[in-house]
């Protein structure tokens, strides 16, 4: 017998499963969006998409190697999901500097100090995103309208985005059938011919990433389709009940970040729950808070928020709510 | 839509090399070594002595007690020695080793392959058979089957089932046994459902056999009571509970027997032993095995006689080949690996994988990324990652609450998982930690 013969226990095969295909899958369905945030806001969505990827691979790089001195990760392909979903969740005309401040607090802070993958308990580009929304609340709500390869940079045509021109005008005291008359089209809002982060304009490619996602089943339709709905009735139900200061469901969904949000920051591994039934609460949960949060907080925009919000009942929902085992309930007919 | 279980399982790529190699017999090996324990139960006591010449069929071990099994020489010749020998398990065994003279049966068995349809036993008389005859669940359990055809006072079983799934990929020990030995196993089936007083029988068999559904099927008519089911091809289809899930669609509830609901399942080539112990008098002492490996020059199914060393059946295979990493005894599931291939096959032999050494090694340890997958595959829905993580940290009390016992071992879990987590070996710790304290419990 010339080799020595591997007596590890059972199971003897694995699947073609990996960490790495799950990351690369998702960096895969992000491409659309990528590809419709280029279309729509030219060179400052590839400076701001390379500069979050970049800074996010290199300070997790130089984390491992030089503080942590732990063997190097960088190649599951984390990184580099979270920098996308940085990026898609920025401005296109943010500053660099900016960027890699958000990057080196969704790595360093909300990633690596809790120890790595598996270990975060808050989504690392939200908690990035949020930070520079509160650092830099300027820079980070300012939007350029879209316009393709002609938008300059930093000195890119600006406006408001379809959530804020409601909110403001509402304050304002502006009746919604005025307001509606100043936000893009349903069609537009579809496409993603409207300001707003780079990623979240075009809902029809995130719509194509979550196909893409589900058929690969990277992720499950539990989390997604919970967000989504419980916004879809909320809404629905308070624009019933008042059609002049409340917008309509279809308007919720598309403007801002719900659907990026919902396809791809709730539905992250680490900081989403285990089992079905506690995806859909946390999805609720998501939901409900995004609108009080639109409707009646300071923000005109509230995802963000109610996923990080949502992410710290996270383990309490794992610890509690649990599948139904096999063989529990006895039903003997 | 055919029938399955809804929860978890996994497709696990089938390598199903040997189902059209027809059984061949193997040529009797030089030497023996016959383990007194084949069974789950106390081993049997041994009734030879070194020195002793035994016929093939003889008894050389007898049961002992209740949950125990007899145990019959496969061979005739002279016992050169007891002594123990390193099973399966890495275990030391008892052992009677015998020097092969000639192949001389004990009168008694019907050596003829004329096919016996009238059963003329009585139901009891049907369970004595088995208990002398020594036959356990050929599945890979091993139980006792007289244990099982026994029915407590109280219980009633109205269903037989049958399993012919062979969930696991690579073996086609049962598939052959079907597509060969289909009236006799049907004759087998009849023979269980008299012991047991049940007048329906379900044979579920996985799609990917359609042969053998096809065969069945047809013979099947002739048999009263008997019904084919062909099920959709998943893993772990072949565990009981599964298997009746997924044919009546109840659930055996958690820590109980499929008696709680009614119902008895045992194996085809069982119900093949049964036939052949019942109708021409053959104790236990030869099975179908299947050897095979990607690298294997012949692999196929041979008729092998109880402790005959593995080495003998990779030599009828073309021998061990050269890249050989590791060889497992059973299903790439759950089967366990070999260190030497003197190993005696055993009744519960299902089959013998070479696997080449890249796919012996396990896949590079990474960080979990709680990405419920664990969750999915697990037929039970237990929570995989959280039990693998309870019993490393030592966590027993809240393992057992989580349900640890419940696993039955089945290793969907660490095959599905992406960070490829050892789950399993983690969760068999726990497993059995708890399963000691809640028996020290019971003494106190
Ligand atoms: S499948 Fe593996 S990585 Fe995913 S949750 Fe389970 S243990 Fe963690
Ligand atoms: S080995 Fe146990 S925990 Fe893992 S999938 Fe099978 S039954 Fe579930």
């Amino acid at each position: 017998m010339s080799n020595p013969l591997n007596i590890s226990p059972s199971p003897h095969i694995h699947g073609k499963e990996s960490t790495e295909k799950l990351m690369y899958g998702v960096v895969l369905a992000l491409m659309p969006a990528l590809f419709a945030s280029i279309y729509f806001f030219g060179t400052g969505a590839i400076i701001v998409t390379a500069t979050s990827v970049i800074s996010c691979i290199s300070f997790e790089y130089l984390i491992q190697r030089f503080i942590l001195r732990k063997p190097l990760s960088i190649n599951d392909g984390s990184a580099i999901v979270t920098g996308l979903l940085l990026a898609l969740n920025l401005p296109s005309n943010i500053p660099v500097p900016v960027i890699i401040i958000g990057s080196l607090v969704a790595i360093g802070v909300a990633k690596m100090t809790f120890g790595g993958l598996g270990n975060n308990p808050f989504n690392p580009a939200l908690a990035g995103r949020v930070f520079m929304l509160i650092s830099f609340p300027v820079q980070m709500t300012s939007w350029p309208v879209p316009s393709g390869f002609k938008t300059g940079y930093i000195d890119a045509v600006t406006g408001a985005t379809p959530l804020s021109i409601i909110k403001e005008g509402i304050k304002n005291g502006e009746s919604l059938s005025q307001l509606m008359e100043k936000v893009p089209s349903t069609a537009n809002m579809i496409f993603g011919n409207m300001g707003g982060s780079i990623g979240e304009v075009s809902a029809l490619a995130l719509i194509i990433g979550m196909i893409y996602m589900l058929y690969q089943k990277i992720i499950t339709w539990h989390i997604p389709v919970s967000i989504i709905g419980s916004i879809a009735v909320f809404t629905a139900l308070l624009w019933l009940i008042n059609p002049e200061s409340n917008a309509d469901p279809m308007f919720h969904i598309l403007a801002g970040g719900v659907l990026l949000g919902a396809i791809f920051m709730a539905t992250d591994y680490v900081t989403s729950p285990m089992s079905p039934v506690a995806m859909l609460i946390y999805g609720c949960g998501i939901g409900i808070l995004t609108v009080i949060i639109r409707v009646w907080g300071a923000y005109p925009e509230g995802v963000s928020f109610a996923i990080l919000i949502m992410n710290a009942f996270v383990p309490l929902m794992n610890t509690y709510i649990k599948p139904k085992r096999f063989g529990e309930e006895v039903k003997n007919g | 839509m055919l029938k399955t279980f809804p929860l978890g399982g996994i497709h696990p790529p089938e390598f199903k090399l040997t189902s059209g190699s027809p059984i061949k017999q193997l040529p009797l090996p030089q030497t023996v070594a016959i383990m007194v324990s084949q069974h789950i139960g106390a081993p049997a006591s041994l009734l030879v002595n070194k020195g002793d010449s035994v016929k093939t069929g003889q008894l050389i071990a007898s049961i002992n007690g209740f949950v125990s099994s007899n145990i019959h020489s496969s061979v005739s010749g002279n016992i050169s020695k007891i002594d123990t020998i390193i099973d399966t398990t890495g275990y030391r065994q008892t052992a009677v080793f015998i020097d092969v003279a000639g192949d001389e049966w004990v009168d008694t068995i019907d050596r003829s392959s004329e096919l016996v349809r009238d059963i003329n036993l009585k139901p009891e008389e049907i369970t004595e058979k088995c208990r002398e005859s020594g036959i356990v669940g050929l599945g890979g359990a091993t139980f006792p089957s007289h244990v099982k055809l026994t029915v407590p006072t109280g219980k009633k079983c109205n269903l037989l089932i049958i399993n012919g799934v062979e969930c696991e990929p690579y073996l086609t020990s049962d598939h052959r046994l079907m597509l060969e030995k289909g009236e006799e196993i049907l004759v087998g089936i009849s023979i269980l459902m008299k012991a047991l007083g049940v007048e329906q029988a379900m044979i579920g068999i996985e799609n990917n056999k359609s042969d053998a559904i096809a065969h069945l099927t047809r013979l099947s008519s002739d048999y009263k009571g008997i019904t084919v089911y062909p099920l959709a091809v998943k893993y772990p289809q072949g565990a009981e509970k599964q298997l009746i899930k997924a044919l009546i669609n109840r659930e055996v509830p958690s820590g109980r027997l499929p008696l709680d609901v009614g119902a008895v399942v045992h194996n085809v080539g069982t119900a093949y032993a049964v036939y052949e112990a019942v109708q021409k008098n053959k104790p236990l002492f030869e099975r179908v095995v299947t050897i095979t490996g990607k690298s294997v020059t012949n692999p196929g199914n041979y008729l092998v006689r109880t402790g005959t060393a593995v080495r003998h059946l990779i030599e009828a295979a073309g021998g061990m080949p050269d890249d050989t990493g590791k060889i497992v005894n059973g299903g790439p599931m759950m089967g366990k690996a070999l260190n030497n291939t003197e190993v005696p096959v055993v009744k519960g032999t299902s089959g013998i994988i070479l696997f080449p050494s890249d796919e012996s090694i396990r896949p590079e340890l990474k960080p979990c990324i709680r990405c419920a997958k664990c969750i999915s595959a697990c037929a039970l829905n237990l929570e995989p990652y959280l039990l693998a993580n309870l019993s490393a940290r030592g966590l027993f009390e809240r393992a057992e609450i989580e349900k640890i016992t419940d696993c039955m071992e089945c290793g969907s879990c660490s095959y599905t998982c992406p960070a490829n987590r050892p789950l399993l070996d983690y969760i068999r710790l726990g497993k059995s930690t708890v399963i000691k304290m809640a028996r020290q419990r019971n003494i106190k």
